[in-house]
């Protein structure tokens, strides 16, 4: 009798060891919390929205997320709120090491996600799709996203690429405090993939606080404004800039703002906002 | 030597240095321009990329500096014979964590973004200097005939720290965004790329120096003590409340103008007395030229040293002015 068992004891004991690694045990988390606002629409745009029961503080997008509880932020995640939550995934962003260290002692699973380039949007999409048993619609969700970039990247190819400086946040009535994107960053990546070449292509970072010399000498075609719309409405004065007529920009009236806080999210709109970049750098590919 | 000719020598001497400075400085920066094409009135101005980096970027850029440093080191003077304290800066008494905290509401608030074509930020930082000045002023004559120097020192620092306190707390409401830019506004910033605030800036200051103009002599005197000031006739009250108010003024319009840029008003002042002794008819005219002249000096170097990118130009006056005013401290003492 217990000679016939023991085969049995065995192979339950190997399943049980085995079926978690191959991800079969595990089950799907229902109590999501997402700190981020792009990791926050991507679930969302995954369908996995009516499981995020927490959402940080500064995500809007979906307006659905905004009915959620809101859990702090980048800087100040309110941990205690995030445990009493109950959470059985918080997607954390991967510089909150004290967060991290909580959670982990709380036994809480984690997803650490950080913004890198513009590949990496589809590639966390599909990551983090399988790890909340959303694969299959994370996996379309991603693969459209891709289609979309590469129409974009089709209708631009073998255009001239226009010298573009990618202004995203100044002050509102002058040229002062302005900062531009770097070579490095989904923000550099977008302005290519639509089709434009960064006047700062040499400048390995991510930012670059663009004096009006800097600007004047570097040149640009066309200036696109982003990062418009923070708390205010009003759009930044783009006449600011007439003080620096030899830009070619200002002198063909090529300088472009983009609206909404979809332009300087790295998530699921990413598709839409580079196209929003080449039609703006390239209107006759769009006609 | 005669005091009249070496006031004339100090004015002519420190005078020139700061005019050559802002003479070189314009000329310097991270592009290379043509001085032959940015005087070419053949090439219309909208063309003329070499005239716009010069008359736009860089000269409005160096005109601050020079006002800015200008008006922070005269301060300085001012306050460090006002308080009878080495120590005192134009920091010291709150006017520009005044002027810090109101460009922080409107850098976080976003209130209104600015009055066509004027920035929101330097408006509300003056407001905010003004503030402080009025509430330390107003704390210092509260329970005193005229004003306590003690009284006026506590409550500057207090304020301060009170001040710092309330802009770290706008800062932990606000968007990690915008905590990047007004962090970025404390360490100082020139490019101003337009004359319109230098117009601006220009009444205020020019009014604290016409007050600093009449200032040298009982501020001698003053040095000394309030009692023998007194013997010889100054009007302790009315010197002490012109000196705090003018230097506030100076020292609000400058922060609005170019952000707290640090070290100036004890570094410059400091020097000067090296060179030129204690009398307050020569430090006073030596600390508003040399003043110019450093930080129009450390902005060329903020502008240069790394570029294309900038060092913040803050960052340049405390790397130069913290191990500067140490050594100042243990020097044969």
């Amino acid at each position: 009798m217990a000679a016939c068992q023991r085969p049995l004891v065995v192979f339950l004991a190997l399943l049980a060891i085995i079926l978690p690694v191959l991800g079969f045990g595990q089950t799907q988390p229902q109590r999501i919390i997402s700190i981020i606002p792009s990791t926050t629409e991507m679930l969302f745009a995954m369908g996995a929205g009516p499981r995020v029961i927490g959402v940080g503080n500064f995500d809007r997008y979906p307006p659905e997320a905004e009915t959620r509880t809101k859990v702090g932020g980048l800087i100040d995640p309110d941990v205690e709120r995030i445990i009493s939550l109950k959470p059985d995934l918080v997607v954390v962003y991967g510089t909150q090491t004290d967060l991290r260290a909580q959670l982990e002692r709380a036994g809480i699973p984690m997803f650490p996600y950080q913004h890198a380039g513009l590949a990496d949007i589809t590639e966390t999409i599909r990551a983090l799709g399988t790890r909340v048993g959303s694969g299959k619609e994370a996996q379309a969700l991603a693969d459209r996203i891709e289609a979309e970039i590469a129409d974009v990247k089709k209708r631009v190819a073998g255009r001239p690429r226009p010298r573009t400086l990618l202004v995203f946040g100044r002050d509102a009535e002058t040229l002062r405090g302005i900062y531009a994107s770097g070579a490095v960053g989904f923000l550099h990546d977008m302005l290519e993939a639509a089709g434009g070449t960064n006047v700062f292509v040499d400048v390995k970072r991510q930012s670059v606080q663009t004096t009006s010399e800097l600007a004047v000498a570097r040149a640009p075609e066309v200036i696109i404004e982003i990062g418009v719309d923070t708390a205010s409405t009003k759009g930044r004065n783009v006449s600011a800039w007439d003080a620096l007529a030899s830009i070619p920009a200002v002198r063909n009236k090529r300088i472009y703002q983009l609206r909404g806080d979809g332009m300087m999210n790295p998530g699921p709109r990413i598709s839409a906002s580079i196209r929003r970049m080449a039609e703006v750098l390239h209107p006759e590919a769009f006609k | 030597m005669n005091i009249r000719y070496r006031i004339l020598a100090t004015w002519l001497l420190f005078g020139v240095a700061a005019v050559v400075v802002c003479l070189v400085a314009p000329l310097v920066g991270s592009t290379s321009i043509s001085l032959r094409r940015v005087f070419d009135s053949s090439i219309p101005f909208a063309d003329n990329s070499d005239a716009q980096i010069f008359f736009v970027a860089r000269l409005p850029r160096v005109l601050a500096g020079a006002l800015v440093g200008s008006s922070l080191a005269a301060s300085g003077v001012v306050l460090q014979a006002l308080l009878r304290n080495p120590l005192a800066t134009p920091f010291t008494l709150g006017v520009s964590a005044g002027a810090a905290l109101g460009a922080m509401l409107v850098l976080t608030l976003e209130l209104p973004s600015g009055i066509a074509g004027f920035s929101a930020v330097p408006i509300a930082s003056f407001a905010g200097s003004l503030g402080a000045v009025a509430i330390v002023y107003g704390l210092a004559r509260a329970r005193h005939r005229g004003l306590s120097t003690n009284v006026l020192l506590l409550a500057g620092v207090t304020l301060n720290s009170f001040f710092s306190a309330l802009i770290l707390f706008v800062q932990f409401l606000s968007d990690f965004t915008q905590t990047f830019r007004t962090v970025r506004w404390l360490m100082g910033d020139l490019d101003v790329s337009s004359y319109a605030p230098l117009i601006a800036a220009v009444p205020p200051i020019a009014l604290s120096f016409a007050a600093f103009a009449v200032l040298p002599r009982r501020m001698n005197l003053l040095s000394v003590s309030d009692e023998s000031a007194a013997s010889r006739g100054v009007d302790v009250h009315s010197t002490q409340r012109l000196a705090f108010l003018s230097a506030s003024l100076a020292t609000g319009a400058a922060v609005s103008l170019g952000g707290p840029v640090g070290f100036i008003g004890i570094v410059v002042p400091h020097l000067i007395r090296l060179l030129v002794g204690a009398d307050h008819r020569l430090v006073l005219p030596a600390s508003a030229f040399g003043g110019a002249a450093f930080l129009v000096a450390c902005d060329t170097v903020s502008r240069t040293a790394l570029a294309p990118l900038e060092i913040p130009v803050g960052v340049v006056t405390a790397i130069i002015g913290g191990p500067f005013f140490l050594w100042l401290l243990v020097k044969d003492r």
